[in-house]
């Protein structure tokens, strides 16, 4: 199971090692973690994909909150969060091809952010299931370099971490 | 000494000062280039220093003043090797959740990060293995941060913190004021457990027919060992402990079942597989207790009383936690539990003690290490008593009659070889009052034995008994047993000879090599009030029964007689 935690921790020099650390030493796998300022500037907000289940996600938990730095942790269920994730494609693009890159640019919402002799380079932002998408049809052209943010997500409505 | 006003002073003397206000009087430590300027203020302060020879000593000395008193251990080293020669030591104490604080000089501001003359990153080598860790980078912050650093190390689970002070921080003047006290909002400990928690384990217990107590070293770290005994004198329940949580209830307590585990008494294992309601009290379930997990207590309820919600359900399903510190938690318990049906059980526990004491093959010629600790045991009651680790760690655990709680110190979660006699050392010299002896063995001693030098430079009479088998022993006993007795590697009958190594650092030397010599030679080395070694030569393939062998069920006991 995947599970998308925003953990507050103090904006602090080497918090973000504390936090990697705990996880490569305990054997928890990060898939994606995203982290900068929050409206409060001395906080910082990591966002951290990980899976595994229950029991896992419980210790990933407890274990972060152990971190003193470490101000808050909750779990952002899906149905509940918006999730972003933003990524710069590098596709390969000729005379032939780009009015094609571009339609599909236009479908996603994405923007094309740089044009070269031989490449266009695509920005787009969605949940993970968008930039898939558009990565499986991008793929044909051939992608040259891709470069991905991580999920950042907050909770639906008014409610705060 | 008020903390309220303001003077300007340097980093080292803010240091110093902090020290002073969270009520340190020793510490222990080695110097070196980078942590002069503090030794520099040392010199005009009234802290006691006591001066080691190796730095993981001086951690070790820490953790052994601070689990015989209950305060915050101290150590000192200088950056680089120094620093990471801390590193076993402070390891150790996280394991076993001992509250020391240890201060590292390191290089200036300008020169970190450029592999600078002794120059390592102990921050980053020390975070696995600190509660917390800093590195100061504005002397302002020092008096802040000593004051973090002495709470968090004290309070909810204890454990180490690490400062790293870089010279340069040592030197600058700063505007010193003590902060009352501290605020961290990622930090706050549960200490009063959850009082519907409370009142559904006191209904657990009351409909519990075989009800064991499991306690750990937590009852001791949160003074606990009273609630513990008459909490478990109010529900009638048998009370096994853990490695560290010898001490939690007298061994002559009837309702003390000893140790439990891989070396545990047979009648502990037997009990704690056939209860229907495991109570652990700040315990964790370590691997060398449970043995097979999918086995361990399979028709038990559990109930986990810990002030790490981290440890709830980590290894083994807990069906009632109640997180928060366990003397608080034991009190209210008491509180609210009302009778007990285990009159049978108990029955049965007693039946179980006849059946299977621990024992060993009496000799008259040969000197059995069991044998020494019970003389030990006879000559210094109420002692403290350290180990190191091995076989006579495990007979130490087994034969000696604890009474109070802090009168066994030894590296449990860790298993460090050397942790005992400088833990020893820290322990004489926060309970001067104590009789302290570190069973100790002869592959184990010559890890820390340059202390012996600490030990008389400083006048610290603390006894070594070391069981001298000529083997690593325990090491040996798996190959003898699981190896086909292929004992590789594990002769070490070339060592040194202790007691001239005794009397080469102007230490008491004594040896015992007929049963008969055992007891003279231990009372003399007490009554020299002098640092002293008394070498035993025990039977040298001699083994730690009962065994639970690594991975099986821990009622899958190896004994004497199989
Ligand atoms: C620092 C360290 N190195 C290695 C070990 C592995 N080890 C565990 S017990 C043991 C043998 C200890 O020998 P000794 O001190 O003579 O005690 P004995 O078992 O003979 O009583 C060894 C090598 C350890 N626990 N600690
Ligand atoms: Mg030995």
């Amino acid at each position: 199971m995947k599970h998308t935690l925003a953990v507050l921790v103090e904006n602090r020099a080497g918090v973000l090692s504390r936090v990697a650390g705990l996880f490569s030493r305990r054997g928890y796998n990060i898939d994606s973690l995203a982290v900068g300022v929050t409206e409060e500037p001395d906080v910082s907000r990591m966002t951290i994909v990980v899976h595994g289940d229950d029991s896992v996600l419980e210790q990933v938990k407890k274990q972060l909150n152990k971190l003193v730095e470490v101000i808050k942790v909750s779990d952002l269920a899906s149905e509940d969060a918006v999730e972003r994730e933003l990524a710069l494609f590098k596709v390969a693009a000729d005379e032939s091809s780009r009015a094609e890159i571009m339609q599909i640019t236009d479908i996603f919402r994405a923007r094309i952010v740089d044009v070269g002799p031989k490449s266009v380079t695509v920005e787009v932002t969605g949940n993970e299931e968008k930039i898939m998408a558009i990565e499986n049809l991008l793929q044909k052209f051939g992608i040259k370099e891709m470069v991905r943010t991580g999920k950042i997500a907050i909770a639906r409505g008014s409610k705060k971490v | 000494m008020t903390t309220g006003s303001t003077e300007k002073i340097n980093g080292a003397r803010a240091i110093i000062k902090c020290l002073e206000l969270e009520g340190v009087d020793t510490i222990f430590g080695y110097p070196g280039g980078q942590i002069i300027p503090f030794y520099n203020e040392l010199y005009d302060s009234d802290l006691r220093h006591i001066l080691v020879r190796h730095e993981q000593a001086a951690a070790h000395a820490a953790d052994g003043y601070a689990r015989a008193t209950g305060k915050t251990g101290v150590c000192v080293s200088t950056s680089g090797p120094g620093a990471t020669n801390l590193v076993t030591g402070i390891a150790t104490a996280y394991m076993d959740s001992v509250p020391i604080v240890a201060l590292t000089g390191q290089v200036p501001q300008f020169m970190i990060g450029n592999d600078a003359f002794q120059e390592a990153d102990i921050k980053g080598i020390t975070q696995p293995i600190t509660k917390h860790n800093y590195l100061v980078q504005d002397a302002n912050e020092l008096p802040r941060i000593m004051k973090e650093a002495f709470y968090i190390a004290s309070t909810g689970r204890p454990g180490p913190v690490l400062i790293d002070l870089p010279k340069d921080i040592q030197i600058s003047e700063i505007d010193f004021h003590y902060p009352e006290k501290v605020e961290l909002r990622g930090y706050k400990p549960t200490y009063k457990g959850n009082l519907q928690q409370v009142k559904r384990a006191a209904e657990e217990i009351a409909k519990s027919f075989r009800p064991i107590i499991y306690a750990g070293g937590g009852v001791i770290s949160s003074n606990a060992a009273a609630e513990l005994v008459r909490f478990a004198e109010t529900i009638m329940a048998p009370v096994t402990t853990t490695l560290t949580g010898i001490g939690s209830i007298p061994t002559e307590h009837p309702l003390n079942l000893g140790m439990l585990g891989m070396h545990g008494t047979k009648y502990a294992n037997y009990a704690i597989q056939e209860s229907d309601l495991v109570i652990a009290v700040g315990a964790r379930f370590d691997d060398r207790v449970t043995g097979k997990l999918e086995s361990f207590a399979t028709n038990a309820r559990v109930i986990h009383i810990d002030i790490d919600p981290a440890e709830i359900s980590k290894n083994v399903p807990v069906n009632i936690p109640i997180v928060g510190d366990a003397k608080h938690i034991l009190k209210a318990l008491t509180k609210y539990v009302k009778c007990c049906n285990s009159e049978f059980w108990l029955a049965k526990i007693i039946e179980w003690k006849k059946e299977y004491p621990l024992s060993y093959r009496k000799e008259t010629d040969v000197i059995k290490p069991q044998f020494v600790v019970e003389q030990i045991s006879e000559v210094c009651k109420d002692a403290i008593i350290v180990t190191e680790v091995g076989q006579h760690q495990m007979w130490a655990a087994q034969y000696f009659k604890f009474s109070e709680p802090r009168t066994f110190l030894t590296s449990g979660g860790l298993g460090t070889m050397g942790y005992g006699y400088p833990a020893a050392i820290g322990a004489k010299v926060g309970r001067p009052d104590k009789l302290v002896v570190d069973i100790s063995g002869d592959g184990s001693f010559q890890m820390n034995s340059q202390e012996l030098a600490t030990a008389v430079q400083n006048d610290i009479p603390v006894v070594a008994v070391i069981m001298n088998n000529g083997y690593l022993g325990m090491v040996r006993q798996w190959q003898e047993l699981f190896f086909d007795r292929r004992y590789s590697c594990t002769d070490i009958s070339g060592s040194v000879d202790f007691v001239k190594l005794a009397e080469a650092y102007g230490a008491l030397g004594l040896r015992a090599e007929k049963p008969s010599e055992v007891r003279p030679a231990i009372e003399e080395a007490i009554n020299s009030g002098r640092p002293a070694i008394v070498d035993v030569i025990i039977e040298c393939e001699e083994n730690v029964y009962p065994m639970v062998p690594a991975g099986a069920a821990i009622n899958e006991i190896l004994d004497l007689e199989d």
